[in-house]
């Protein structure tokens, strides 16, 4: 296991590696591409002009800088640590998701790119991209699981409404991993004038730090908000993890503040004991998929094995390379939350808050609420709230036996 | 590895035939390839997320795990193969993931005792090599690397630089099956590889008829062909060693006939 280092923000190194993870695993064809990319995004980063322009945008088309909120009733039902809450449920679209966009889309127009393409498996980072694309006028095209555009029929049309063509993925089984697999087939056959949105913090260099950096304005905003709301830093951060880019985003800024402790929160489905989880990091081993090496749900042959979670945005079989390498050092400390507890933990958070938080920051809730009692009264826990509900309520309208007429 | 510079010095270009293992009666159907007049074996290691391949050969992948095959059934099918066919080269094609699982050692001493000349590993470019290459060199296999139409002339000295057995050109940028290139194009890229590249040079990526396969031979020192035999083993099953052999006779007889490129 990697030794502790004096720094964790100076990750990846010049090859794109985490330690032993991330890298550039992809076919000839793309390796061109990923060199051009990692080439723009240095000079974008050099580039005063482009952060004014993301700034810009964050501010006045995001809604930016999200609220930092005390969940004073919650708190009072824990009865333990304070909670506080990172609100980027309140983003434009609804979830972190647009950060990472509006970054991306940015680097799309500055290379010259005229047409987007995406993967996605609930929706949230296809209505995200499609979104970008219609305030930029370029053409999107996303790929969606068949299985999901069945499930996620409201997301699906909110990508049409926005402009964007949706194209149901019928390979392999249909979900957010093979939607990924069609992408880059896209990818390698486009190549002259096409950019990959890429949606979470993995795949292969840059997009795993790019990612996180566009996202890391959560962790940024936050860490301001608490010194000026209280004087501190919280003691703890909780954050969901499928692919781990709302959590990186937060994270991220707080690696080097070593009495800031870290929780990630991965999708137990129905228990880590059986096949039916998406805890790549907690229930998987290293192996390479989408172009890093990371940890991934897989057999003893290297097949990739699906992921089940209630909550379609963790079910992945992979996690971003970064995740992988804060595990392994101990930075980072993971656990996984049931389906039940997560279902738990969001009528928890519709009752005390008045907030319907998406299915995904319901496994951080449930976390939270765990960790929060165990914690003295002025210690202080952040969490991100990362997106909200709407598109989750005929999900868990069915768990919970409710039948509703549309 | 003197089995593949054999196969690539015979008088006249040589033909390379893919199929995926576990798809079919793959012992049959590698007899079959090789009957026809097939010079290089490429057997296909299947994958749960073949990113680089088309529907024809993503359908293979899932046919063949679907029947349940494992890692110690390629390296089976691999060490039989070799019995039969003592002089044939045999090469693994697949992706990291299954090449890795265990260990590249693991894998590159499994594949050497299984009578393996070469490997071609899809997602591990060059920049990634001691994922995989170190082990493979150690153990005598030839790690055979991919050229596109993305690989420049800065570049080309990267991909040339480890690589060994032949030189793989993916004549078009995509993926397995789905395009052909134009012929004009492939002759342009394939005089610009024979001057940088030691090695020889073999062609694929939609190369489906005789016609395209011994164009191609006339400038190539090999041809690839893939999806076009992989879908008749999803269209006949354990029917179609025959008519495997039909086409890889055909094939060969193009790429054979073909006057081969000045090296």
């Amino acid at each position: 296991m990697a030794s502790n280092p004096n720094t964790y923000k100076n990750q990846p190194d010049e090859r794109g590696h985490f330690g032993d993870y991330g890298g550039r695993y992809v076919a000839e064809t793309l390796m061109p591409l990923v060199l051009d990319l990692e080439r723009e995004y240095r000079a974008a980063q050099a580039d005063p002009e482009f952060k004014a322009q993301f700034d810009d945008l964050l501010e006045h088309y995001v809604g930016r800088p999200s609220p930092l909120y005390f969940a004073e009733r919650l708190t009072e039902a824990l009865g333990g640590a304070q909670v506080w809450f990172k609100r980027d449920e309140l983003n434009h679209t609804g979830a972190h998701k647009i950060n990472n966009c509006i970054g991306q889309i940015l680097l799309a127009i500055r290379m010259g790119k005229t047409r987007i393409i995406a993967e996605t498996g609930a929706g949230q980072h296809g209505v995200a991209t499609a979104t970008v694309c219609a305030r930029f006028g370029l053409p999107c095209v996303i790929y969606m699981g068949a299985e999901d555009v069945r499930r996620q029929s409201p997301n699906v049309f909110r990508m049409k409404l926005l402009g964007a063509e949706v194209v149901p993925v019928t390979s392999g089984r249909g979900t957010l991993k093979d939607a990924m697999n069609e992408g880059l087939r896209d990818w390698v056959a486009n190549v002259h004038d096409t950019f990959y949105i890429i949606g979470t913090a993995a795949g292969p260099h840059p997009y795993p730090e790019l990612v996180r950096d566009f996202q890391s304005v959560i962790g940024k905003e936050a860490r301001q908000q608490m010194q000026d709301r209280i004087g501190r830093l919280p003691d703890l951060l909780v954050a969901a993890i499928g692919g781990g880019s709302n959590a990186l985003g937060l994270f991220h800024p707080f690696l080097d503040d070593p009495d800031v402790k870290m929780l990630g929160v991965e999708a137990a489905g129905h228990g880590l004991d059986g096949d039916e989880h998406a805890a790549s990091l907690l229930g998987g081993f290293p192996g390479v998929l989408h172009g890093n090496k990371t940890y991934l749900l897989q057999d003893e042959d290297g097949q990739i094995t699906e992921g089940h979670s209630i909550s379609a945005g963790l079910d992945y079989p992979g996690i971003g390379p970064e995740h992988a390498w804060l595990k392994d050092t101990g930075r980072v400390e993971y656990t996984a939350i049931t389906d039940e507890e997560a279902l738990e933990a969001f009528q928890l958070l519709c009752r005390t808050e008045g907030i319907i938080p998406a299915l995904e920051p319901s496994h951080a809730i449930a976390a939270v609420a765990k960790r929060a009692k165990e914690m003295p009264k002025d210690s202080v826990i952040l969490a991100n709230l990362c997106g909200r509900g709407d598109k989750d309520i005929f999900t868990v309208a069915e768990r919970l036996g409710v039948e509703m007429s549309s | 590895m003197t089995r593949l510079i054999n196969a690539f010095s015979k008088s006249h270009p040589a033909l390379v035939c893919f199929v995926t293992a576990g798809d079919g009666d793959t012992a049959a159907n590698l007899d079959a390839l090789v009957d026809g007049g097939a010079d290089v074996i490429e057997l296909g290691m299947p994958f749960t997320d073949p990113m680089a391949d088309g529907p024809a050969i993503q359908n293979a992948n899932l046919r063949s795990l679907g029947a349940g095959t494992t890692t110690a059934d390629v390296l089976r099918i691999a060490t039989e193969f070799r019995q039969r066919h003592p002089d044939v080269p045999l090469v693994l094609m697949g992706y990291a993931n299954p090449m890795i699982r265990r260990g590249p050692d693991w894998f590159a001493n499994a594949a050497k005792e299984a009578g393996v000349d070469g490997v071609i590993c899809v997602d591990i470019p060059p920049e990634e090599d001691d994922a995989l290459g170190p082990d493979l060199r150690a153990a005598g296999i030839a790690p055979i690397r991919l050229a596109t139409p993305t690989t420049d002339a800065k570049r080309l000295p990267q991909v040339l630089e480890g690589s060994d057995g032949f030189l793989y050109y993916v004549s078009v940028a995509g993926i397995t099956g789905k395009q052909q290139a134009a012929q004009t194009s492939i002759e342009d890229a394939v005089a610009k590889l024979k001057a940088a590249a030691d090695l020889p040079i073999a062609v694929g990526f939609g190369v489906r008829t005789p016609e395209q396969a011994g164009a191609i031979a006339k400038v190539a020192d090999g041809v690839v062909v893939g999806s076009a035999l992989v879908e008749l083993v999803g269209e006949h099953g354990v029917d179609a060693p025959e008519k495997l052999r039909e086409l890889t006779a055909s094939l060969a007889k193009a790429v054979h006939s073909a006057a081969k490129g000045a090296a």
